[in-house]
């Protein structure tokens, strides 16, 4: 019998995967042949999707993109023991964009059945969680500490400190959310863990709770992920029923249940307290702070608040040690990072990277260029409210503070790239206009200031009082930076003015001089 | 505020009104499946949005006194969450993405496509009622822009000719 893996992952389904599988499992019938067809998560080379692995002596070896119509032929070329095909790319571990990355919390990713936990643990799964039942609590937040793991979700606020937070207040009912609103455009690497990798995020929470002293957990999934949502709802079941989720954890003594929320399309309820609310059934409105979430949480009481990938990076910390990870990484950036290539790009997909790549190395060396063909103009780096970046920015390596050096952030880790087409005056005034729409209007400078930005900016871009309009918005953008709440209003001048700064000639101003640009860098 | 009734003792109205509407009816059932608990208003009104097409006025009440809620608190997150439609719409909801990753790739062109083809306006339903569409920032298939939810199904790399190809199969999709 031969294994053959089509993933079951959303943008594999996106363009066909499951018609793919039928087709394949139709031809096998009726060649007379013995396949087994594994529904795997996506390796992240999202522009081979579909992309089917058959498993060999020598290991697996990937064709893709397939399309149902390729499938009669793959059978003729001898695809199920692994024979060259124009679709074929030898051993998948061996393909380039895949072999030189350092693979930590995506080391599972596309290679498991997702929902199989004898997978999961064959793979190493749950070692991390074995290793915290042996532990103290403090000692678990220590190792997060070691580790240097920062906030994966955008802001880098270290993990281990709010864990401790929540650890060293008295004992009592206490909370473990995850943040699974992954809202920003370009970045799609929690859809993807909780789609092809689900376990490890139920332990990475797990760990949470015994660290802080939780009993119950709340994963708040964005409505428009409709698949993460029914994977993580079945994974969460079966965990239940094989105790690793549930009453008394694998003899443990821990207890620890976990549930899905979906959330119902509005942006916001990615901040953490707007999530908060919404996870209480209200309005997604913003709440001031202090009292912090880790003090005063759900239901006002203490929580751990982390975004997916935060979680999942904890079981490997605990399966390898806090140093293991810390030795990953440049400066204070710790570890590593899913990077996500999108938009206008040759080879769109998951690079999971150490910190310390530059932009130029993901876009060119993983990405290809872009899918136009067309030169890189500019990437926005970190979702809708990162910087976007000129080439000659595009050599600073991925690092919180470096890249606050150069006024952007590396936020999530996506990477938005744009072609020489675009018009940067008119991305300024979509910045503008998302704001506008999905503010929770808690505050002036966010739900007003979004709306006179963009007529701030058709105005320059109707070149009328276009000096004058200039510094009107240089002027809203620092009441909204200074001004707002959070940071859906607080950054939404980022990639407003990063796109005012980096690209003048867009609107009607001066090219910038590159050579002085870059003396100057 | 209409906090009158406890969370057990809810009931759509006084037994001396007249028969409840079938949409009070299913509000009330759905909030009954989830406990009447007020933290999970957001899956209730999910589940029978998913019922009944849309969140009739008629429901708001019965699930405020349900999960002992003024209405207006039922009102305002009805209002907030773009997911929740007042109105029903079209048989199929098509989303297309309209963010930055999907600007990329051209989505601006789909959905002046997906207006001029369906004769509506973003938001809008399609003449015949067969089609809703509503734009959506982000869909998480960033690579393989742009991309459109329909219902529960994800499609990736969505051209004009694609687009074209998925609302034609729309109802044979639905009939299978």
């Amino acid at each position: 019998m031969t294994t053959v893996f089509v993933p079951r992952d959303a943008a594999a389904l996106s363009v066909g995967a499951d018609e793919v599988a039928a087709a394949i499992a139709k031809e096998a019938k009726k060649r007379n042949k013995d396949v087994r067809i594994v529904r795997n998560g996506s390796r992240g080379m999202l522009y081979l999707e579909p992309l089917v692995e058959v498993e060999t002596e020598r290991g697996r070896v990937a064709y893709g993109p397939v399309a149902t119509k390729d499938v009669p032929g793959l059978f003729e070329a001898g695809f199920l023991d692994g024979k060259p095909h124009s679709l074929g790319h030898g051993l998948t571990e061996e393909i380039p964009y895949f072999k030189n990355q350092e693979r930590l919390t995506f080391a599972r990713c596309g290679i498991t059945d997702p929902l199989s936990i004898e997978d999961y643990i064959k793979h190493g799964g749950f070692e991390g969680l074995r290793n915290a039942l042996a532990m103290k609590p403090i000692d678990i937040v220590t190792e997060v500490t070691t580790s240097g793991l920062r906030g994966r979700g955008g802001a880098g606020f270290p993990t281990g400190i709010k864990w401790k937070t929540v650890h060293d207040l008295p004992a009592g009912e206490k909370y473990v959310a995850c943040n699974a609103d992954e809202g920003d455009s370009g970045t799609f690497a929690d859809r993807m863990l909780m789609e092809g990798d689900p376990y490890c995020l139920i332990e990475g929470m797990t760990i949470a709770a015994i660290a802080g002293g939780a009993r119950t957990g709340y994963i708040y999934v964005r409505s428009e992920y409709p698949h993460s949502v029914n994977t993580l709802r079945e994974a969460i079941d079966i965990a239940r029923r094989e105790n690793w989720l549930g009453e008394n954890i694998q003899g443990s003594g821990y207890s620890f249940d976990l549930f899905v929320r979906r959330g119902a399309g509005a942006y916001i309820c990615g901040e953490e307290t707007s999530m908060l609310e919404s996870l209480e059934g209200k309005r997604g409105l913003v709440r001031y702070k202090p009292p912090i979430p880790a003090i005063e949480g759900l239901f006002g009481k203490p929580t751990i608040i982390n975004n997916v990938m935060s979680f999942a990076a904890v079981p490997i910390i605990l399966a390898k040690g806090g140093e293991f990870y810390r030795d990953y990484g440049i400066g204070r950036s710790r570890g590593t990072l899913a990077f996500q290539l999108a938009g206008n790009i040759k080879r769109g997909g998951l690079v999971e990277k150490a910190f310390g790549v530059t932009t130029r190395e993901l876009i060119e060396v993983w990405g290809g260029g872009t899918r136009s063909g067309r030169p890189v103009r500019a990437v926005q780096v970190g979702g809708p409210l990162g910087a976007y970046l000129p080439p000659w920015k595009f050599d600073v390596p991925m690092d919180y503070e470096e890249f606050a050096k150069i006024d952007a952030m590396v936020g999530h880790g996506g990477l938005v790239v744009f072609d020489d087409t675009v018009d940067m005056a008119k991305q300024a005034r979509f910045a503008m206009e998302f704001c506008a729409i999905e503010s929770c209007g808690k505050c002036t400078p966010c739900r007003i200031g979004s709306t006179r930005g963009v007529e701030v900016i058709d105005r320059i871009i109707a070149d009328v009082d276009r000096e004058k309009n200039l510094e009107v918005l240089e002027d809203l953008c620092v009441t909204m930076t200074d001004g707002s709440l959070c940071a859906m209003g607080g950054l939404t001048p980022m990639p407003v003015l990063s796109a005012l700064r980096g690209f003048p000639e867009d609107f009607h101003k001066p090219a910038p001089n590159k050579f002085l640009a870059d003396a100057a860098e | 505020m209409a906090k009158k009734t406890t969370r057990s003792s809810a009931s759509p109205r006084e037994p001396e009104g007249p028969a409840p509407t079938p949409a009070e009816v299913a509000a009330l059932a759905v909030c009954a499946r989830h406990g009447n608990k007020p933290d999970e208003l957001l899956e209730i009104l999910h589940d029978l949005q998913h019922q009944l097409g849309y969140i009739p006025e008629a429901a708001l009440p019965v699930i405020a006194r349900a999960l002992n809620l003024s209405r207006a608190e039922v009102y305002g997150v009805v209002t907030f969450y773009h997911d929740f439609k007042r109105h029903p719409i079209g048989r199929h909801l098509v989303k297309i993405c309209r963010a930055e990753a999907c600007q990329a790739m051209g989505t601006d062109q789909l959905c002046r496509h997906a207006e001029r083809s369906l004769k509506t306006k973003m938001g809008g339903t399609s003449p015949d009622g067969s089609v809703t569409i509503e734009q959506v920032f982000c869909l998480g298939n960033c690579a393989l822009s742009p991309a459109v939810l329909v219902g529960e199904k994800l499609y990736g790399r969505v051209d004009p000719q694609r687009f074209d190809e998925i609302i034609a199969d729309l109802d044979k999709v639905a009939a299978e």
